[in-house]
């Protein structure tokens, strides 16, 4: 029973391996072909299928007709989300931290009204929140400008941080800020020395959903933004025209997907939630 | 020294209820009290870390009441073995020290013969997780120990652990605590044998109050209230209702009990306790067994007497079967009276009660 159950275990874990490598493999092959290739039907193999050319990939770094020069928008990109994803990661925390171990109340609001009010910010479609963005940005002269995305990003970042940190914290006995406290810590103290060296795993995790949703932004970075400033993902769209050239997307697709995965290969060891074992019995 | 005055909390699941003692250094105070007696919400409110909302805490005539946790000069070891899982247990030890303003050298020595006296030498470098439940508990231990705090609280330190640890915990702990002798140390305790064994002086708690303190065989042997012989006595003591009459005394149900060497109060209602030792097979009154266990090398029997239920216990593990009929002696010099109003009232002859 146990190994007709390890088996079936086995066969689906592969399948579900090749479900989610199968696009990456599939893009990958797209961006060497040339539209010849593109077009004669499915082929996978290079040098057997079809014949491989550079033309995808040398054209995200060429500019003019024959292409868009990315290194710009990647790096707008990369500022815009390690930035925002930083600031929020630094204010979720210590928001979390207030909330999961503070009590606060205001009139009839309470911790998980203040927690709520967090995700609800996402809860909202983005549509509604584009105008009043657009606006203050605007007021502020900063539309078009990094300064201007980061802002919109902190925002739209920070309610994913406090909602995985709060939850995080919850999960970490209050008795250890207690005992650093009786150990000669302030409380600000206990949370340094004691709480965050043992909350990589959440912070991680929250520092990954920050990177991805501000990484992957699509929305914003398009209606803030004209010609000053560009992201990846307008940047991507920017290279459709009449004919869609499949070989540079999908290069473009495998460029802009590289940095999250390469990440996220890095602090997978971190994600785990076993350091707090040991804290309490 | 130590003085509480007028102790009581209200923001906490058990609250306190006007506590005042003193404390002095050198000696170790057993907290007894069932859970929910009020023993951890004392050390708390000690140590700041549940606001008090009225009463004093003072250290030698200093009102320390007002000042913040890491500066009361205060360590406490909780039930639940917590240190930090990101540290070393060396690391673990020298945490306090650091703050302290030691430096880093200065700490480990002293952090490293601290865990040496706890038997934890050889894993200085290890993680907490990787230490067993015991060795988990004196690096706690030794945590709380190393600073060399005026006041040492240890909240059921032993209550996690099994049996035979718990047991040699118990034995060890004296040794451990003996360099600590200018601190008050204050050990909290469900279990009326640890709080006799380790304390100088046993406090009892009952609903967020102090109801009875004194040498522990004291109290054991003569306690002031009914609430104390319940929570002092393991196994339980069993109270029955009766009163005098006529200089006699009886169970409820007009029985005759045993009084010689008792003086008895004037007539009236009464409260009889039997504690376990106060009954033997064989003998004039009858009653069914209702339940047998053993613990230890005793057996412990639950008896039903026309008059009320009442604990037997008995040397060596003996079968007793459930719902047999069984004759037994009750002695009298183990009997105990008490008024309605809960107050012990037991006099015997030459002595007072």
């Amino acid at each position: 029973m146990n190994k007709v159950y390890h088996t079936l275990k086995t066969i689906f874990l592969l399948g579900w391996s090749i479900f989610v490598v199968f696009p990456f493999l599939w893009a990958l092959t797209t961006s060497f072909k040339d539209a010849n290739a593109i077009t004669s039907g499915a082929t996978y193999i290079p040098w057997v299928d079809f014949e491989p050319s550079s033309q995808g990939w040398t054209s995200l770094f060429t500019t003019g007709s024959q292409g868009i020069n990315i290194i710009g928008p990647f790096i707008d990109s990369a500022v815009v989300t390690l930035i925002a994803s930083l600031v929020s990661l630094i204010l979720g925390t210590l928001a979390a931290y207030g909330l999961s171990r503070f009590e606060y109340r205001l009139g009839f609001v309470k911790n998980s009204d203040i927690t709520f009010f967090f995700i609800s910010q996402r809860i909202m479609p983005p549509i509604v929140l584009a105008i009043p963005f657009f606006l203050m940005l605007k007021e502020l002269g900063a539309l078009d400008t990094i300064f201007g995305l980061v802002l919109v990003y902190i925002a739209l970042l920070l309610p994913i941080a406090v909602w995985v940190m709060t939850d995080f914290f919850s999960g970490i006995p209050k008795e250890l800020d207690e005992m650093a406290m009786t150990d000669g810590c302030s409380p600000i103290g206990a949370f340094f020395r004691v709480i965050l060296p043992n909350s990589v795993p959440g912070l991680v995790v929250a520092g990954m959903f920050c990177l991805i949703f501000g990484w992957n932004d699509f929305f914003f970075a398009f209606t803030l933004t004209f010609t000053e400033t560009q992201l990846l993902p307008v940047s991507i769209v920017s290279l459709n025209s009449s004919v869609t050239p499949w070989w540079s997307l999908s290069a473009f697709a495998l460029i802009s997907v590289a940095p999250l995965a390469c990440v996220a290969v890095i602090v997978e060891r971190y994600m785990s939630r076993g350091t707090m074992s040991g804290a309490i019995r | 020294m130590l003085q509480i005055d007028h102790l009581t909390t209200a923001d906490a699941k058990v609250t306190l209820d006007d506590v005042s003692f003193v404390f002095e250094a050198g000696k170790i105070y057993t907290i007894l009290g069932r859970t929910g007696a009020g023993k951890t919400e004392l050390l708390r409110a000690l140590m700041g870390l549940n606001p008090l909302t009225v009463g004093t805490v003072k250290l030698d005539e200093e009102d320390i009441t007002e000042r913040p946790i890491r500066a009361r000069n205060m360590s406490l070891v909780y039930q639940q073995f917590i240190n930090y899982p990101h540290l070393s247990v060396l690391d673990n030890v020298a945490f306090p020290l650091r703050r302290q303003g030691k430096d880093k050298a200065e700490a480990h020595a002293l952090a490293g013969q601290m865990l040496t006296t706890v038997g934890l030498g050889e894993f200085l470098q290890r993680r907490p997780a990787q230490l067993s439940g015991g060795q988990q508990q004196r690096v706690a231990l030794a945590r709380a120990m190393v600073k060399q705090s005026r006041i040492l609280m240890l909240d059921e330190p032993l209550a996690n652990l099994d049996y035979k640890l718990r047991e040699q915990l118990r034995e060890e702990f004296p040794r451990l605590v003996a360099d600590n002798v200018e601190s008050v140390i204050l050990y909290t305790t469900t279990e009326p044998r640890e709080a006799m064994e380790l304390g100088n002086t046993m406090i009892v708690m009952h609903d967020g109050r102090v109801i009875a303190s004194g040498a522990p065989a004291d109290l054991f042997a003569h306690p002031p209230t009914k609430d104390t012989a319940s929570v002092i006595s393991d196994p339980p003591i069993s109270f029955i209702s009766g009163f005098v009459r006529d200089n006699c005394l009886y169970f409820s149900e007009g029985h005759l009990a045993p009084s010689e060497g008792l003086l008895l109060p004037a007539d009236g209602p009464v409260t009889i306790a039997l504690r376990p030792d106060a009954i033997e097979p064989d003998g004039a009154f009858n009653a069914q067994i209702g339940l047998s266990e053993f613990s230890g090398s005793q057996t412990i029997i639950h008896l039903d007497f026309d008059f009320g239920r009442a604990i037997m216990m008995v040397d060596g593990i003996e079968a007793f079967t459930a719902g047999n009929d069984i004759s037994v002696s009750i002695r009298s010099e183990h009997i105990m009276l008490f008024a309605p109003d809960g107050g012990n009232i037991t006099l015997r002859n030459n002595q007072n009660g």
